[in-house]
């Protein structure tokens, strides 16, 4: 890549390791009591008007092993599409008790993952198009060099999904179907991740 | 499209991916199984990577950002971590150098011995009574950090037969975009482990590795108390294009 010789250099990553939990969710492996808040636990407060929905998750290594110990954070808009981020000019509208942000811990036992939250709205896109209501995702593991980030959209919004200005750089439709939730049940979606091989999910560079 | 390369002007810089470690590194035999395959799909980065969260100075409390007091208050003793003493401290900036401030730095690391406090490890070394291993704090006004802690300790790891990581801090950024995300992990000058380390090595560019290595840095160092290592950190940006290029009707 040709770069302006005068900027830095991003710092390189590196994997966040089996032990990601001890900063991100110490009180889940036996470190209590150190913080007295602990960020990403609510992404949409009770407070949060909108369509409340869970999202079961779980993520799939190229094996079909389930993997137990990622992390998975999560960002999305509120129910009218706004930010809850100074970048965003209409921050100041956003939605009460709702920040938008979550982190999760896969679960030691089943590799499950669940985000309580509310629907997002469709969300301004680059040179006039919309997105469709979407929720970003990014994954750190343990055996994950660089954190990887793809995005979960709704299965009920055919016709903005197919309107979608990121979903439409993907050619095939079966690869682009690896971000589309399941329905499942009432107000529940279910979005497996494939890290490897068959419906590898699609994964972006911004 | 018929390419993946990103359509417009994005307010954030495309990463260089030739910086990085590659997904797929075989030396480091988890990532084996636990790499896409596929190419990643560019895009330019839009509001949804642009934005991000924000962290407030209530959320962060007095001493967690020192590692060497956190866990002993938390459980009510009054003893001190084993090992050796010292600080970490740098700025945090963007591509263009200018500091980030309000930049949530989060660590985590093993003690002196090379033992995490986490279930999952069953290293042989003892755990310390008195250190817990997870720190964070904010960037000030500059973008600049500081925390205190112990040399932690290499560590044997199941990769191949003998493999030690070298002595080293997990750190996690959050600039304001979601985009800027990064985890990493900060070295320390002159351990002998950083050329052998199949982790650290999975990074294809030498000057890329250097990034990663803090030197020790006398001048910050607390006579009679804490020695100190500086680790500067650079995220992606910078995001000053966003608001040139703000999408019509916003
Ligand atoms: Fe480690």
């Amino acid at each position: 890549m040709v770069q302006d010789p005068t900027l830095l250099k991003e710092t390189p990553s590196q994997t966040a390791g089996p032990f990601v939990h001890i900063g991100t969710h110490p009180w889940t492996v036996g470190v209590e009591g150190v913080f007295a808040a602990q960020p990403g636990q609510v992404v949409a407060g009770p407070d949060c008007p909108g369509t409340r929905i869970r999202i079961e998750g779980r993520i799939l290594d190229g094996d079909g092993q389930v993997v137990r110990d990622a992390v998975v954070e999560t960002w999305q808009a509120d129910p009218n599409g706004i930010f809850a981020s100074p970048v965003d000019p209409r921050h100041e509208r956003v939605a009460t008790g709702f920040t938008g942000w979550g982190r999760f811990a896969c679960s030691f036992a089943d590799g499950a993952f669940a985000v309580e939250t509310v629907k997002p709205g469709p969300v301004p896109g680059p040179r006039g198009t919309t997105m469709a209501p979407h929720i970003c995702l990014w994954i750190v593991a343990r055996g994950i060099n660089l954190g990887l980030s793809t995005r979960l959209y709704f299965p009920e919004d055919a016709a903005a999904n197919a309107a979608d200005p990121i979903l439409a750089r993907i050619e095939s439709p079966q690869r682009r179907d690896t971000l589309i939730a399941e329905p499942w049940g009432e107000g529940a979606y279910r979005f497996e991740i494939r890290l490897q091989g068959e419906g590898e999910t699609v994964f972006f560079a911004t | 499209m018929s390419d993946n390369r990103p359509v417009g002007a994005g307010s954030l810089r495309p990463r260089d991916l030739a910086w990085h470690p590659p997904a797929h590194a075989p030396g480091y035999k988890t990532s084996v199984l636990r790499s896409p395959r596929r190419p990643l799909i560019a895009h330019e980065a839009t509001l949804s990577e642009v934005t991000g969260p924000v962290f407030g100075h209530e959320a962060i409390g007095p001493l967690d950002n020192d590692l060497l007091r956190n866990f002993v208050a938390a459980t009510r003793g009054d003893g001190e971590p084993i090992g050796p003493r010292i600080l970490v401290h740098g700025r945090v900036r963007d591509e263009s150098g200018r500091g980030v401030p309000g930049a949530l730095v989060e660590i985590w690391q093993a003690n002196a011995g090379g033992r995490y406090r986490h279930l999952n490890d069953r290293t042989v070394a003892a755990l310390d009574p008195n250190f817990g291993g997870c720190g964070r704090t904010l960037t000030d006004e500059t973008g600049a950090y500081r925390f205190r802690t112990v040399l932690p300790g290499p560590y044997p790891w199941p990769n191949g037969v003998n493999d030690w990581r070298p002595s080293h801090i997990h750190f996690s950024l959050f600039g304001p975009a979601f985009g800027q995300r990064l985890i990493t992990q900060m070295y320390f000058e002159g351990d002998p482990h950083i050329p052998l380390c199949p982790i650290l090595n999975a990074i294809p560019d030498a000057r890329a590795v250097r990034q990663l290595v803090a030197p020790l840095d006398m001048d910050a160092t607390q006579p009679f108390d804490a020695r100190a290592y500086r680790f500067d950190i650079v995220l992606r940006g910078p995001r000053a294009t966003w608001f040139e290029n703000r999408p019509e009707g916003l």
